[in-house]
């Protein structure tokens, strides 16, 4: 959306004026380059959104373009020159979707409530409608304006016998003209604006679970009309949907369904308690989700001991690589040391390797049967099958990755402290060691400290790190959704994206705790080192 | 400990004579302040070359296995290294390209904003400024990822209206990444702040813009540090794997994380010459990269922090 203030350098006005010669073209090249870039992406995108009814969308777009022309148009508000596109980046794509976040953990989506109640609704109509005689039919076409497989689908129709076009979704049925799209031999080939799926498109999405598996569009005359192969027809339903009561009649046996709530979700139910369907939705569902992750027995005690690992795991990381590190730079940085360049260079090795890269190595490493670790020790240890010895095994993993940033940060500290201060204390008569310990390492303390912390913060999250070793396993049968090297990162990842039942609301409800707790401890340990009193 | 002592002071004093002008220690003087760095420099090296050299003996590894790899070859040969050219189900050309393209914009884009930000920050005084700064070090503690299931929702919808840059696009997933813009401004303002403000008044007196003075006699100064955050993001790009793995499915526009992580994955025992042979081409540019600005990194990664 913000593309042009990517490439472009902000442009600058009162610099134009100032400057004479040949400084003054780039400014003006420059400046009439992005108003170019904006004002032909404005014209690019206005039309889609109208089409599409996306105001909010359209008036964020609008808001951002007047937010620029504002900003670099006027010679006011120099310092928001420089900072606006950043910042934007930043609330477009951080601050934005925290929020929305925060929106999804009151919610109950993920799988089995993806749609709206009204979608949900048509579902449940199409399921049990059949078709009656002298019903429509339709030649069937498919088109998207996303994804092939996922959708968002709308059914291209043309009525067999009349050859009238329409255009349906789930929201309903509209009527095209001639000239809208192409047509050939009854089935829409082309429209604006979509991808067209072909046969096997259809078929792949139309299979049980996929985006066009259920996909009804409802007509005017309370209609159901739904794909049969690659025709579409028009069927009746006995089941009728009042919306001032909210409930769904089925008027051949005139049983009425009302909404009930099971869990977290809603279902269409009897008198006597039977599911119509079970097919439910998003909704609103509160604080629920934060008080399941309490409450709920098992999720709680998972969350405990995935808690107290992750924060061992970010400590024990950050601890191990910085002492490693440090004793390191100790020991190397003597300037009478011959090849003191070649050991730095060699061991920036593991830091300028991927870490992807890293990880998927050492996971191999780590095997029982052909892995370098019981090669090299000649023991015979299943390290990634017992969660005591995986924990272990992650922890050394990380060492290795993590020693030369350290080596590299400790160093430069070391490099920093004045020789005088070390003079002194030698003239004081302290050893080589006091004096290391008195004077040299509180300095290195002090000036490393923020560096610490935000290690800590960042493998506090580290996700790649449990992701790509060991997946967050070893598993057992009695717990297959917490892993005995799980941080939270990686379990909340598999809980919204895993291959079990996605339960998107809760796992969103568990980042936002993830939110806190990182913001918590980060501002705690900020107020602990001196780091951020002198911010000037 | 890089500076002589009190000890050494006092025996280069009361050494015997030849050794005056020659102040290194020797024999087991050498052994007790020198040698032994070495020794424990060795067993570091050692430590940290291992598993780089068990990934080169795997990429010349014909049977490719990870039961036949050892950390010295018994056998070498390229074919892990064909492979990687001429597979198409398993496109390492174009995952590389995608993933250099990507980091290339992405850190560009990143050090551009980053680098503006950080001199509004350093050079301006605003209302909200210090404000704004704290802010940012607090929001950059939270990993973008945390927010995933959000992203994918409103990339979804993005893709919807402008299908350029949705799922499954590198343009969509470069846009993402550069959430990001921000993340260098701390480090970067530290450099500016120690660049003597006399310079840009003196340009101003000159009848140079804010702007003149940013592009022109600024920014050219602090070329160092601009290239060690750039490193630093490069590195964090190549290596991003949650959101590229939701965002980039279609094997097209895979980058090397979630391609090479999807072919080991496949078969972690039988892949692994194929992975090791992607690994060391991968890794060759990165750890040149690193060689190149190696006296810029010490200064560059400690500077952030002493400077504040």
């Amino acid at each position: 959306m913000s593309k042009p203030t990517l490439s472009t350098a902000p442009p600058e006005p009162r610099l134009s004026r100032r400057a004479t010669g040949t400084t003054a073209v780039l400014p003006l090249v420059v400046k009439v380059l992005a108003a170019g870039a904006l004002a032909g992406l404005a014209v690019a995108i206005t039309p889609p959104l109208i089409a599409q009814q996306r105001w909010a969308f359209l008036a964020i777009f609008w808001g951002i373009i007047a937010l620029l022309v504002a900003v670099y148009a006027t010679g006011r508000a120099v310092p928001a020159k420089y900072l606006v596109p950043g910042v934007l980046f930043l609330v477009l794509f951080v601050v934005y979707p925290i929020l929305m976040t925060f929106q999804l953990s009151t919610t109950n989506y993920g799988d089995g409530t993806r749609n709206s109640k009204e979608v949900t609704i048509t579902r449940i109509l199409g399921t049990s409608a059949t078709q009656v005689e002298g019903a429509r039919s339709f030649g069937l076409a498919v088109g998207t304006t996303g994804t092939l497989v996922d959708g968002p689908f709308t059914f291209f129709l043309v009525d067999e016998a009349s050859g009238d076009v329409f255009r349906g979704d789930e929201d309903g049925l509209v009527e095209l003209e001639e000239g809208d799209v192409t047509i050939t031999d009854d089935v829409v080939t082309e429209a604006s604006g979509f991808t067209m799926l072909s046969r096997t498109d259809i078929n792949d999405a139309g299979k049980a679970g996929g985006g066009l598996d259920g996909f009804a569009v409802p007509t005017d005359t309370g209609g159901i009309i739904k794909a049969q192969g690659f025709k579409a027809v028009e069927l009746e339903t006995p089941l009728v949907y009042d919306e001032v009561e909210d409930t769904i009649t089925d008027t051949r046996t005139g049983t009425v369904y009302t909404v009930q709530q099971s869990g977290d979700r809603s279902y269409f139910t009897d008198a006597d308690g039977n599911r119509l369907s079970d097919q439910s939705w998003e909704e609103s569902v509160g604080w629920a989700n934060y008080v399941r992750i309490f409450t709920d027995q098992r999720i709680s005690s998972n969350f405990l001991g995935i808690f107290i690992w992750t924060v061992v795991f970010a400590v024990g990381s950050v601890g191990l690589t910085f002492v490693l590190g440090l004793i390191l730079a100790v020991v190397l940085n003597d300037t009478r040391l011959k090849g003191q360049k070649v050991y730095r260079s060699v061991l920036l090795l593991p830091y300028a390797i991927p870490g992807f890269i890293s990880l998927l190595v050492w996971s191999s490493f780590w095997n029982t049967d052909f892995g370098l670790v019981n090669d090299l020790l000649g023991t015979d240890v299943a390290w990634l099958t017992n969660p005591t010895t995986a924990k272990f095994a992650v922890l050394m993993t990380n060492l290795w990755m993590g020693f030369p940033y350290m080596f590299l940060v400790a160093t430069g500290a070391l490099q920093a402290v004045p020789t005088e201060l070390k003079e002194a204390a030698s003239i004081d008569g302290a050893n080589g060691f006091t004096q290391f310990r008195t004077v040299v390492l509180p300095l290195v303390l002090v000036s490393v400290a923020p560096l610490l912390v935000a290690s800590f913060a960042f493998n506090f999250n580290n996700f790649n790190a449990i992701q790509l070793l060991t997946e967050g396993g070893p598993f057992t049968p009695a717990n297959p959704t917490a892993g005995g090297t799980d941080i939270l990162i990686s379990y909340t990842y598999r809980l919204a994206f895993g291959t079990a039942a996605q339960q998107i609301g809760f796992a969103s409800a568990i980042s936002v705790i993830l939110f806190i707790i990182t913001g918590v401890l980060a501002a705690l340990q900020f107020r602990g080192t001196r780091a951020l009193e002198d911010v000037n | 400990m890089s500076n002589p002592t009190q000890q050494d002071v006092a025996t280069t004093a009361t050494a015997v004579k030849p050794a005056l002008n020659d102040t290194r220690p020797h024999g087991m003087r050498w052994w007790t302040e020198i040698g032994w760095r070495h020794i424990v420099g060795i067993l570091a090296v050692v430590y940290a070359l291992i598993p780089v050299l068990y990934i080169i003996s795997a990429s010349v590894n014909p049977l490719g296995s990870v039961s036949s790899t050892s950390l010295i070859p018994s056998e070498i040969s390229m074919v892990n290294y064909t492979e990687l050219f001429t597979n198409p189900s398993r496109p390492f050309v174009r995952w590389f390209v995608n993933t250099m393209l990507i980091a290339t914009v992405v850190v560009l884009g990143q050090i551009f904003c980053s680098a503006l930000a950080a001199y509004a920050f350093s050079r301006f005084r605003f209302r909200g400024r210090r404000g704004g700064l704290l802010a940012l070090l607090l929001i950059q503690m939270f990993p973008q990822f945390l927010a995933t299931v959000a992203l994918f929702q409103m990339f979804t919808m993005l893709g919807e209206v402008i299908p350029a840059i949705g799922l499954n696009t590198i343009l969509g997933y470069m846009i993402l990444l550069m959430g990001g813009a921000l993340g260098q401004v701390w480090l970067i303002k530290g450099f500016f702040d120690s660049v003597p403000r006399e310079l840009d008044e003196a340009a101003k007196i000159d009848g140079a813009g804010h702007a003149q003075v940013y592009f022109k006699i600024i920014l050219p100064l602090v070329r160092p540090i601009l290239a060690v955050t750039g490193l630093l993001a490069f590195v964090g790009v190549i290596g991003e794997f949650l959101l590229a793995s939701i965002f980039l499915r279609e094997t097209g526009v895979k980058t090397l994380a979630v391609g090479m992580y999807g072919v080991l994955d496949a078969d972690r025992s039988n892949n692994m010459g194929w992975f090791a042979a992607a690994a060391v081409l991968t890794a060759i540019p990165v750890v040149l990269l690193f060689q190149y600005l190696q006296k810029y990194i010490v200064g560059g990664i400690t500077a952030g922090a002493v400077k504040g």
